[in-house]
């Protein structure tokens, strides 16, 4: 089975957010940055589904600057066989621009299985990459898969709908997006990061379009006014309840 | 003149809410930008609440039927929309709820153009459009302008206000030809009957690891019926974590960012990962034992104590006044 697992580098979860001296992006000074969480579960999937499969290649593709490498060492460390950085200045902020570079990338390796990608970044927020790539190469596309079985070429997912799962089925090959739930991403482990340091990773500098949405500022968002302490135990609650009621009017 | 496009959702043949809401964002859009709304609906046949999209500013609602529609048809769906939209709309605007997630990305790449995900408000200055997102799980706000032609943006559900401005919204329904898609919806297995999703709820309970035991949530859940079919349970990333609730129910930066009226944390400590989730609730109520834990920072009435003599306390407050 050949997979493309499509990764990014992203700041941790537990960053305070600062905008630098652009005024448009982070402050990257003292960021710890890490394999984006969702991307996980896709690396995760396509280990598994190789193992499964008994044999094949998993290979990983990020776009990103020069410090994106360490990121895709990562990916590898976990079990990945080689690595593609699509070296830009900076992730585009508009996913489509991203989607182009990347799919270009997959077109001229493929034919792939399965493309996988995490349902979404958790810096951009944008959750776009995946189903774009999925268009441009015309593959049949599950998005924010919790759940997944594939047997012979026909995959069914599970995607958490609002109250409800949906379960839908496609032909092979596919994109899928991963979502927590599809499986717990394994540690890479000592043996693991040593051979990564020697597993091949393919630098290619891309010129990317130019896109349709342009970054303005970047704010911290408005903030909350100061809250107060109504009291304490169960005897504030009468209190509460009437707060809610007569000042805050939600009740 | 020119078109914004509205693209509304339906579930079993009936317009979900998040419609009303993409309606209403859609017409602020046009308003500034002397456009038209036309809302879309795609279904195999007549949708019901599509009347009622004229209210919210509709100036037409137009049914794309096929065969396949009955259940969402994401090839479908992006392709029908998708020519649609280049018949001469400037601007499409979907939902970011799970359907629009899904649907939106795609309708973008057909047009060759890129999305603007998950907008909280939007903007016109001098014509052009311009949207706001929040990044880093809400830590900060991008301002972005919108040069696609069309622009497309996704709504975050729950932000924009459904709000009363009658135009004609004349109905119709156009049948589209559409090839079988090979992503097909099989099923849709339903949770408990009318249960709410923490991204949609007016009324969020969510419980962290001072619940002690997954057991104990039923406080919470006991709180939640208090309110009458308008609440729904969220949990923390530990709690999550730890397998006592399940990751739909997750709120925070790498579960849902909700929205919603009324957000309760109980037993949260607000680690910053949850906070991203939630800070964007009108209103925020925490109980905890720890009067210095940095929920309190950001709620906006905080009792603190036993959790489990005050939430059954304020569940029969909320009963008695229901």
């Amino acid at each position: 089975m050949k997979i493309a697992v499509c990764i990014k580098r992203v700041a941790d979860s537990e960053t305070r957010v600062k905008t630098g001296a652009d005024g448009k992006s982070l402050d990257d000074a003292g960021v710890k940055f890490i394999l984006n969480p969702y991307d996980e579960f896709a690396v995760e999937e396509a280990l598994q589904r190789k193992e499964k499969a008994g044999a094949g290649e998993v290979v990983v593709v990020a776009l990103g600057g020069a410090a994106a490498q360490e990121t895709i060492r990562t990916a590898l460390a976990m079990g990945a066989d080689r690595g593609i950085l699509l070296q830009a200045d900076a992730v585009p902020a508009d996913g489509f621009v991203t989607a182009q570079a990347i799919a270009n990338e997959l077109k001229a390796g493929g034919p792939w299985d399965l493309v996988l990608f995490g349902k979404m970044a958790i810096d951009d927020y944008n959750g776009q990459v995946g189903p774009m790539v999925a268009e441009l190469l015309d593959l049949p596309c599950v998005t924010a898969v919790s759940h997944l079985t594939i047997e012979g070429t026909t995959v069914t997912a599970d995607r958490e709908i609002e109250g409800a799962i949906e379960v839908v089925q496609c032909p092979l090959p596919a994109v899928l997006t991963t979502d927590k739930g599809i499986n717990e991403p394994r540690y890479p482990a000592l043996k693991g990061i040593m051979a990564a340091k020697k597993k091949p990773l393919d630098v290619k500098p891309v010129t990317l379009a130019a896109g349709a949405i342009e970054v303005l500022e970047m704010t911290p968002p408005p903030a909350r006014k100061e809250g107060r302490i109504v009291g304490e135990g169960a005897a504030a609650v009468p209190e509460l309840v009437r707060l809610l009621r007569e000042e805050a009017k939600v009740l | 003149m020119t078109t914004v496009l509205a693209v509304c959702e339906q579930r079993d043949g009936a317009l979900r809410k998040v419609s009303s809401e993409v309606v209403t964002g859609a017409r602020r859009i046009a308003d500034a930008l002397g456009a038209e709304v036309e809302a879309l609906v795609l279904a195999s046949g007549p949708a019901s609440g599509a009347d009622q999209l004229a209210g919210f500013g509709a100036d037409r609602v137009v049914t794309l039927t096929a065969d396949g529609f009955t259940q969402y048809a994401p090839e479908g769906y992006a392709k029908a929309v998708a020519e649609r939209a280049k018949a001469g709309a400037v601007v499409v605007v979907c939902a970011a709820s799970a359907q629009g997630k899904d649907l939106a990305p795609r309708i973008a790449a057909k047009l060759g153009t890129g999305l603007a995900a998950d907008v909280t408000d939007v903007m016109v200055d001098g014509g052009a459009l311009m949207a706001i997102r929040p990044v880093y799980a809400g830590k900060a706000l991008l301002k972005v302008k919108l040069t696609g032609k069309p622009a497309v943006l996704s709504l975050r559900p729950n932000v924009f206000t459904p709000v009363q401005r009658p135009k004609a919204g004349a109905l119709s329904t156009v049948a589209v030809s559409v090839p079988a898609g090979r992503v097909t919806v099989k099923e849709i297995k339903a949770a408990e009957a009318g249960a709410l999703d923490v991204a949609e709820a007016p009324i969020v309970i969510s419980g962290g690891r001072g619940l002690k035991e997954p057991a104990n949530f039923k406080i919470l859940e006991d709180l939640a019926h208090a309110f009458g079919g308008r609440a729904a349970v969220g949990a923390s990333r530990a709690v999550v974590d730890a397998g006592w609730r399940p990751h739909a129910d997750q709120v925070g930066q790498t579960g849902k960012t909700v929205s919603p009226t009324l957000y309760i944390a109980v037993g949260i400590s607000g680690a910053i990962q949850h906070l991203a989730g939630m800070r964007t609730s009108k209103v925020i109520v925490a109980v905890n034992k720890d009067k210095d834990a940095p929920i309190f920072k950001v709620a906006d009435y905080g009792v603190v104590g036993d959790l489990f003599e005050i939430v059954p306390a304020l569940t029969a407050a909320v009963r008695t006044n229901a």
